[in-house]
């Protein structure tokens, strides 16, 4: 589903993605984990199309994406949750949500899609006429998702999605994330909650000073402690 | 009771002022909230307009095609100018348009001054909408009281458009985060294309509005871009509903100064711009920090 092959990344001067390779196939829920600063947003960003100097490849879904705008990428059936939830100021929930169909060729069927996920997120039904950003942390994180979903992206990019969350909706996430998967969803992952993350997870990334250090399947990565906390105590 | 009158009068001569001030400012605040370009063409755009509905007017008899003609052409100028002139500086800093901009403001003017001449040309107030009307406390011109209408509905039909319609909720998403926008799909370089194209019509639409009560020159959109800032800054950068608040009150003080005192007229609104910038620095309805 994504191939990310030798991608370098800057933010002005400073080289933050440094060359890394990475997979993930079609289903599979990917997480790649790391310390702060160690260029796992960047490599989310890159791979939407934010970041404007890049080089390396990046192929979607068969085709080289490197160098096409994030809104291509988005009709190509892949979606982005930022890190800071950027649900935006002024809209309602509905209007949020409404946001995340106006590109797509389904938002005829608005009326059903909305309904659709009110049942996946019952909170956000009660509050869909209200502003967006009246919302908890917890559930404007939701309607960050939410919104992204509406689309129904082949693949979707979630950016620590469980940050600043009531560990109650946590759960309620990760469970989401599972069922996303089931429904065919294929999700790569950005996530300081190592535990929660590996466990719904098929494979693992761990990233340090924007280099790839380890890579191993999930189920390994939860037995190897060592490794953990070499890269991922903070 | 005479003086009630006059002052009630004066109060409608600057709604009508003031008008023009809202079209204005509601281009301008469009581009800048949407686009973070500070467009000192406008004025220019206004010039154009008033000169091409004019000409329009002078051919065909007939004034209220020009309502519709004059933005279509300044808006496709606009378009023309997004695309080819400003497109190429985003990312550059906000004083890269805004020079470009007023150089082609004077670019405008010169082109005009090639085809029109330099010294102006009259324009009649259309058929129709001379002579005056009572409106209960004196007589007042009808084509000012036209100007108020015709004001209310665009500003009454762009808020439709902003506020009901698709592309209006990405005018409102991308004005606050434009990434958020990108990501969910939409071509953002379009949107700001668009959004420029509909400022600038409505500066050309104003042009010929105001063109009756306001003498048609090359030079006419220079005060005017002027005053148009003073109302946008006092309405808060990127405001709409800033931008109708100030105009009406921008123009309100103008012509209530006339009044009671002509000498400080032209002061008048850079006193209310300054003691507003004092009181809220980001104008009456502005958001704080849109430019830092």
């Amino acid at each position: 589903m994504l191939a990310v092959d030798k991608l370098h990344a800057w933010y002005g001067r400073s080289h933050v993605v440094q060359g890394i390779s990475l997979e993930v196939k079609a289903g599979e829920i990917v997480t790649l984990m790391g310390r702060n600063g160690a260029g796992k947003t960047t490599t989310l960003r890159t791979v939407m199309g934010l970041v404007a100097r890049r080089a390396g490849s990046v192929r979607f879904d068969g085709a080289e994406i490197l160098s096409e705008p994030p809104h291509r990428r988005f009709r190509r059936g892949l979606g982005y949750v930022p890190e800071d939830r950027r649900i935006v100021p002024g809209l309602s929930v509905r209007e949020n949500l409404r946001l995340g169909l106006l590109a797509s060729p389904r938002l005829r069927e608005e009326q059903r899609l909305i309904e659709r996920i009110a049942g996946t997120f019952p909170r956000l039904k009660e509050r869909i006429d209200q502003d967006g950003t009246s919302l908890s942390g917890g559930e404007q994180q939701m309607l960050a998702i939410a919104r992204a979903m509406m689309s129904e992206p082949k693949m979707i990019l979630l950016d620590e999605p469980s940050e600043g969350i009531m560990p109650v909706l946590v759960d309620e996430m990760f469970a989401l994330f599972r069922k996303m998967k089931e429904s065919g969803t294929t999700i790569l992952l950005v996530e300081q909650n190592v535990e929660r993350a590996l466990a719904i997870s098929d494979r693992a990334y761990i990233m340090d000073h924007g280099e790839i250090v380890f890579h191993d399947s999930a189920a390994n990565l939860i037995a190897n402690q060592e490794i953990q906390e070499r890269y991922c105590s903070i | 009771m005479a003086d009630v009158n006059l002052f009630l009068l004066q109060l409608f001569t600057g709604l009508a002022l003031g008008s023009v001030y809202v079209l204005l400012a509601t281009g301008l605040s469009l581009i800048f909230g949407m686009l973070t370009v500070v467009s000192f063409a406008h004025g220019a755009f206004f010039m154009v307009g008033a000169y091409i509905g004019v000409y329009q007017y002078g051919v065909t008899g007939n004034f209220w095609i020009s309502l519709v003609v004059v933005p279509l052409v300044v808006g496709t100028v606009g378009l023309l100018t997004e695309r080819f002139l400003v497109r190429p500086l985003y990312g550059r800093g906000i004083d890269y348009p805004l020079l470009l901009t007023f150089g082609l403001s004077y670019v405008l003017i010169e082109i005009v001054r090639i085809f029109f001449g330099v010294q102006g040309i009259p324009i009649s107030t259309p058929e129709g909408l001379r002579g005056a009307v009572n409106i209960g406390v004196g007589h007042f011109p009808l084509y000012r009281l036209f100007l108020i209408v015709a004001t209310a509905v665009v500003v009454g039909g762009l808020w439709l458009f902003i506020e009901r319609t698709r592309f209006g909720l990405i005018i409102r998403a991308g004005a606050r985060d434009p990434e958020i926008v990108r990501v969910l799909g939409i071509d953002i370089s379009r949107v700001w294309l668009l959004v420029f194209g509909l400022g600038t019509a409505i500066a050309g639409l104003s042009g010929i509005l105001a063109a009756p009560i306001r003498a048609v020159t090359p030079e006419m959109g220079i005060p005017v871009l002027v005053e148009s800032f003073v109302v946008t800054v006092v309405g808060g950068m990127g405001s709409l509903a800033g931008a109708v608040v100030a105009g009406l009150l921008v123009g309100v003080v103008f012509s209530l100064t006339s009044l009671y005192a002509p000498a400080f007229a032209e002061t008048s609104i850079f006193a209310l711009m300054a003691l507003v910038l004092l009181v809220r620095p980001q104008g009456l309805l502005g958001r704080a920090g849109l430019m830092g």
